[in-house]
């Protein structure tokens, strides 16, 4: 047993939706939480209690509550920035989910500095929002996009990256820390390390990582890190873009309108001082308001201590699935190498008919491509079931999963 | 309920696909896709004035969807084109005995008759195409 394990049966009183019933009368074990996580009442509380009693506009009005509602959203993003241990608070930038952060920098870094011949690097391991943007990029500058690939246990062929980084071509590198389908996780500090000496600004999509693992940037060094309010705890509507000061302070900004600007004339306008630079329009403040409540919530559970309950899950779910005949895990073999999560299929039931049976025993996966098609090709299959673990999972909960496994098989005369 | 879902018949049909492969010469074919989860139908139609003289189709996805799709071969081989423009969806999950599926699983059910229609609608749509028109605007799967 690890040191600092968290108490998740007894944190799941926290979370009202837990104690609904599957079908009218099964207890609902969710294992889909790479794919979003459910909410304790205190966030939700939260956020009822913003339009409750500070519901305004944010950075104009002077009158009391308006400033209420300002500190309230500004508190969040210094959390974020203590979080994550930014260095400055304005290099937080609210967005909507990390697919916007990506494409913000994708449209406002990527458009002035990739040029035609450049490439752009990303890898196999990639979540569709970490493909698609670059795609475009690439089409519009006539850029190349070269892909980083993976060995059989998922792991980056990091050969394949010092390859890549000596041909001179190369001009962004843009990796998920933690694969959603295999929960690689990759060497991101080594890849940061290596493309700076070749004055490569490195992206982080840490969709994935930054829910369920301690993440420094600083320490990371990274340039830019994306990731998403509502895979941790968070309310769904608000993302967080991190960018080091230097880089984009002089960036052009990504949607222009309100709030970004600092004075508008009739042909031409000064933009506000970053983050606001970024932030147009009216923002989801209530939301913002919400996710601060979940990182405090998370913040007194610990990173680390979360991390090592996964790793716990990890170690019993991996155990007790590779005892089950003709069940096939994907991605790394040993837990302290991968996220909360297992990929994997069984015999030939397709992943839909796996979840169909599942979700009879209230049991929520996901199956499918988990939106990395390029990902279900390098592997070979059409498609995965996926369990997912967070906070509040259990190992009974990982039981009743290997037992319907069984009943699966049983369905299907395999 | 699984066990109603997965019944012999439907797994029989999952692992011994009836009428499934390539058609040489076909007259006509089809594909769809279900972006949900990723189930792929192709259908081949041989047509003989009118009739359908030979049916095959190719694919991948779940139990249900390639099953649905077997039986459908079944189901539609030697009938009359009439018989596949008046074709309902309820037909279909009638003849492959699911009729309490889920909204997200009925697609999977339905898919293999959306391609047949589709390709009903490419063989009329240079013949007689007011009854392209007609099936594109009476089918039930759009």
């Amino acid at each position: 047993m690890l040191k600092g394990i968290l108490d998740s049966r007894a944190l799941r009183d926290d979370f009202p939706i837990l104690a609904r019933k599957i079908g009218g009368k099964n207890d609902f074990i969710y294992l889909d939480n790479a794919s979003t996580t459910q909410k304790p009442l205190v966030v939700i509380d939260s956020i009822s209690n913003y339009y409750k009693t500070f519901n305004s506009n944010i950075h104009r009005a002077v009158y009391e509550v308006a400033e209420e509602s300002t500190r309230a959203y500004e508190e969040t993003r210094e959390k974020i920035a203590r979080f994550i241990n930014a260095k400055h608070v304005e290099e937080i930038i609210f967005t909507r989910n990390t697919t916007e952060s990506l494409n913000l920098v994708s449209y406002s870094w990527g458009r002035k500095n990739i040029q035609a011949g450049d490439s752009i690097m990303i890898s196999e391991l990639e979540h569709h929002s970490n493909i698609v943007p670059w795609q475009v990029l690439a089409e519009e500058t006539k850029s190349h996009l070269v892909y980083l690939t993976i060995n059989d246990e998922g792991q980056l062929n990091l050969d394949n990256f010092y390859h890549e980084l000596e041909s001179g071509h190369l001009k962004l590198v843009s990796l998920s820390q933690m694969s959603n389908v295999l929960g690689t996780i990759v060497p991101i500090k080594t890849i940061i390390r290596a493309a700076h000496e070749h004055g490569i600004p490195v992206i982080v999509d840490g969709a994935q990582s930054v829910p369920h693992m301690p993440v420094d940037v600083q320490d990371m060094d990274c340039d830019f890190l994306a990731f998403s309010a509502h895979k941790m705890l968070g309310p769904t509507g608000v993302g967080v873009l991190y960018g080091k000061r230097q880089f984009i302070k002089n960036l052009d900004p990504f949607l222009a309108g309100g709030d970004m600007i600092k004075e508008v004339f009739k042909y031409s306008t000064r933009y506000n001082d970053i983050p606001y630079k970024f932030e147009a329009g009216t923002p989801n403040i209530a939301d913002v308001v919400g996710f601060g409540t979940a990182l405090d919530y998370l913040e007194d559970l610990g990173m680390q201590n979360i991390r090592n309950h996964e790793i716990d899950l990890t170690e019993y779910v991996l155990k007790y699935m590779s005892s089950i005949p003709n069940l096939k895990i994907y991605g790394p073999t040993k837990a302290t190498d991968r996220g909360g999560l297992v990929s994997f299929n069984i015999g030939d039931i397709h992943p839909h008919d796996l979840a169909t049976i599942m979700n009879d025993h209230g049991i929520a996966i996901r199956s499918g491509h988990h939106c990395a098609q390029v990902l279900m090709e390098r592997l070979a299959v059409p498609a995965t079931s996926r369990a997912s673990f967070y906070i509040y999972n259990t190992k009974e909960d990982i039981d009743k999963l290997v037992d319907v496994l069984n009943e699966a098989r049983r369905i299907f005369r395999i | 309920m699984s066990d109603d879902i997965y019944r012999e018949i439907i797994l029989d049909h999952y692992r011994n696909p009836r009428n499934k492969g390539k058609l040489a010469l076909a007259d006509v074919s089809a594909h769809d896709s279900n972006p949900l989860c990723g189930d792929e139908i192709d259908i081949h139609l041989k047509i003989d004035s009118s009739r359908i003289q030979d049916i095959k189709f190719e694919g991948r996805g779940c139990a249900i969807s390639q099953a649905s799709a077997s039986m459908l071969t079944e189901m539609v081989s030697g009938k009359d084109l009439k018989f596949i423009k008046d074709l309902q969806k309820e037909d279909i999950l009638e003849n492959i005995g699911l009729t309490n599926l889920g909204p997200a699983r009925i697609k999977c059910a339905l898919l293999s008759l959306k391609v047949l229609k589709v390709g009903m609608i490419k063989y009329y749509s240079d013949k007689d195409p007011s009854s392209a028109e007609k099936i594109k605007g009476e089918s039930p799967v759009y």
